[in-house]
This record gives structure tokens, sequence and C-alpha cells, in this order.
């Protein structure tokens, strides 16, 4: 079964990698290499462990076996500097609801020791669409503001890895294409991006690869294009629904 | 140090904008002072004693309460994981919201403090500047203790509950040498506390070691 690139040429390595909660398994040996400008797809049903996965890659969760290398990077030696190449967007938006849009994306800014920080902010101000509520506190905002303002915070330091969970939720239909040209771009120009979703449609035309992950375990779509919907259907209904 | 007070900057404006931490832990205090004040309804010559178990008295329970806040806006849509991605150091997030807890202890017992005085007629104006040391070096080993006990807490169901019988008996040691200090500042100056000083000190320094030690382990997986 493939894992997708070579090894030496990864930015996401992992081997048998697994994952338990309780000694309930949640992720099984999964081998998943990911290189600079791919752009993964994970699809599975809720509770598969998609979240887990992205949380593992994210440094969030530590592994219960097998190995893993993120950039080349140990995670256990060399946990800061992989995390300062690596954006991360949850099911939740990780922005304080009683600050503004704009102060929020400060206080990543300046943990993240970005350099002019203010222009920076301006141009993810402007990429998200929230010039007109950028000084509101993010409690006032819809769903799909918080999940703007939230892929804002993990572009903050232009990661080379980007892990997004399920990043269409709540996002309308300019939102949406806005979102799927910005990964296109970040694909292009070198960035890995892994996200989960429930639909490949939104991404179809830009995912370098589809994986669908089932109790645990991951299956990559090996028929081309791997982003067609139509052929991630039959793959889904094969490893999901006939199992 | 930069990434704590960032930690602590954010803290303070949320609690600045909101005000539901100090209002909820000012309030309280103010009821604990007159509730206890009034059951005990001492004689002039008893009040002095009582100050020092009151003011400690509310002091803890309204740290209880801030404490649990404190974590509460990191819960809030997985903050505390937005934060943690950052790769700042954990002790930095530990530093900034002891740091910012103290602040608040700080701001409850500058309405708490005078309240005591005025009820139980203690006069604080001589030894003012004795109290504030023993009342910083109180608020600094509780809220070491309490920002651990109040991570480890912040994402287990019982929180509210399981955090004051977590922390209450670990802080035994700075409550009683914390009343002890202020009873000898009140009587006439922190000399006469002898080993109650240094027993205040010495967890301080227990408490703030382990927990910046312990923290980054109960923050991450």
């Amino acid at each position: 079964m493939s894992t997708g690139t070579s090894g030496s040429d990864a930015v996401i390595d992992s081997h048998g990698l697994t994952r338990e909660f309780g000694g309930r398994p949640v992720l099984r040996s999964i081998d998943l290499s990911v290189a600079a400008g791919e752009i993964v797809a994970l699809l599975g049903p809720n509770g598969a462990g998609k979240t887990t996965l992205l949380r593992v890659l994210a440094l969030l969760l530590r592994p219960s076996g097998g190995t893993l290398r993120l950039l080349g990077l140990d995670p256990d030696r060399e946990r800061a500097q992989i995390l300062r190449r690596v954006g991360y967007v949850g099911h939740e938006s990780g922005c304080y609801g009683d600050l503004t849009g704009a102060e929020n994306l400060a206080v990543h800014a300046e943990l993240r020791h970005v350099p002019d920080p203010t222009r920076r902010i301006a141009e993810l101000v402007a990429w998200s669409g929230l010039h007109d509520a950028a000084w509101r506190p993010v409690r006032t905002y819809s769903r799909g503001m918080q999940q703007r303002l939230a892929l804002a915070r993990a572009l903050m330091h232009d990661p080379d890895v980007l892990l997004l969970d399920e990043p269409f939720t709540g996002l309308d239909r300019a939102g949406a294409e806005s979102l799927v040209h910005l990964l296109e771009a970040l694909g292009r120009a070198g960035h890995a991006v892994v996200m989960s979703l429930h639909d490949v449609t939104p991404v179809s035309a830009i995912v370098t690869r589809t994986g669908i992950l089932h109790r645990g375990r991951l299956t990559w779509v090996e028929q081309e294009p791997a982003g067609d919907p139509i052929v991630v259907a039959a793959a889904y209904t094969r490893i999901v629904v006939e199992t | 140090m930069r990434d704590a007070l960032i930690i602590l900057r954010k803290d303070l404006r949320i609690e600045w904008r909101t005000r539901e931490s100090l209002s909820t832990i000012v309030v309280l205090g103010v009821l604990l002072v007159v509730t206890l004040s009034m059951a005990h309804d001492p004689t002039p010559e008893e009040a002095p004693g009582l100050a020092p178990g009151i003011l400690w008295a509310a002091f803890v329970f309204t740290g209880v309460l801030g404490a649990q806040r404190s974590f509460h806006v990191e819960r809030e849509q997985d903050c505390l994981a937005s934060l943690l991605g950052t790769a700042i150091d954990p002790g930095a997030i530990y530093a900034g919201k002891a740091l910012g807890m103290v602040a608040l202890l700080g701001a409850m017992q500058v309405v708490v403090v005078p309240l005591v005085s005025i009820m139980l007629r203690v006069p604080i104006a001589p030894v003012l500047p004795e109290l504030l040391v023993v009342l910083a070096l109180g608020d600094l080993g509780f809220a070491s203790l309490a920002t651990v006990f109040a991570a480890m807490t912040a994402r287990v169901r019982a929180r509210e509950m399981l955090l004051p019988i977590l922390l209450l008996p670990f802080l035994t040691p700075v409550l009683i040498a914390g009343v002890k200090t202020t009873e000898a500042v009140l009587a006439g100056g922190l000399l006469g506390a002898g080993d109650a000083l240094g027993v205040l000190i010495a967890f301080d320094v227990i408490f703030v070691v382990a927990g910046g030690l312990l923290f980054p382990f109960v923050v991450r997986d």
C-alpha cells in the first residue's frame, strides 16, 4: 500500500503510528509520508481517528507507538523548531471570545515572533475578509467568521505544514472558494497541507492525494484522479460502508 | 519572561473587558468577611484575633473561584491548544497565568482588607507595608499552586468540585503560615512572625519550583 512520497523528501513521515485512549486504539499503524507541496485530504466517518491523527501531527497528542518525524526533525527533541513551522486549525477556533479578531492575531504574532506584525495582521485580516469585524470581540462573530479567523491565526507565521481539521465547516460559498484558492497557492509555493474532511468535493480539483481513515486505519485512494468525488465515493463505499 | 508577559497582558485585557472574575471574587470576599465577622460577633478585645483567620479564609475561597475562571478562558474554543501550538514554553504560560492570579487576588484584597479593618476595628495603616509583604507572599504561594491544579482539572467534568478538594490540602501550610504571619504583623510587626514567615517563604519557593516543573506535564498530553 502506498504511503505517498519517499521518507527522505517527506515533511511528514510516520511509520506504524498508533494512539490509544485508555487502552482503546484510535489510530492503528498509520504509515503516512507527505512531501512539500502536497495537499492531502483525509476522509472518514465520525470517530475514525481523523482529529486524533491531526492532533498527533500537530504535536498536541503524543503517539502511543510507532515513529514520527516532521520536517526531518524529531518531535521529542526538536518540538519547538517543528512547531515554529507548523500551523494547526482544530474543530474550535482557538481564539479568545472576549478579545477582538485583531487582538487574537496580535497575541499569536507576538508569541510567534512575527517580523512586522502590524503588516502581517493587516494582510491576514484582508485575506480573511474580516476588515469590518477586526475590532469586534470574537464572541460576536458567526461560525464562518470564527473559522476564517482561525485560519488566519494558523497562517500567521507562514507555516511549511498546515494541518486543518474540517476547515470548510461554517464557511459560506465565498469563504470556501477563498480557502480553496489559498490552499492551492500554498501547495504551489511548496507548503504541505493535510486536512480532514467529510466531503472531498470542495477541494477535488486541488488535492494530490486522498486517504480514507476507518476504525483507526488509513487506506489511500489508489485510483486516479485521487480527488475525483466519484472515485473517492467508490473507495469510501468499499472501505467504510462494506466493511 | 517575554512570553509570560504576553500571556499576562492577554489575561488582564480579557479580565478588564469582562470583569467576570474580579466582580465575582470581590463580591464573594465581601460576603465571606461580613458573614464570618457577624457570625462571631466578637467583643472589641477578641476582634483583632479573628482578623487573620477571616482574611485568609476569604482569600482562599475567592482564590479558588479565580483559579477556576483563569483556565475557563483557555478551555473555551480550545485556546490552550492554540497557545501550545505556537511553540511557547509551557513554563511561560504557567508564569503568565500565576502572575495574572496574583494580580486578581491583589485587586480583591484592595477591597477585602480595608473591610476587615473596618468591621473588626483592626488598624492596618501603621503596619501596611509589612502586611503587603505577607499578602504578596501568600498570593504568590496560592497562585503558583492553584495554577497547576486549575490546569490539571480544567479538562475534567467535575472540575468545580475537584479543584478545591485537590488544592486545599496542599495549600494548608501556606494558609497556616499566612494566618500566623498576619497575626504577628497586626500585633506589632513582621519580626514577631518568627518561623511562620520562613515557612511561608519556603513553601512559596517549593510551590513555584514544583509548579514550573509540573505544569508542562499537566498541559501537554
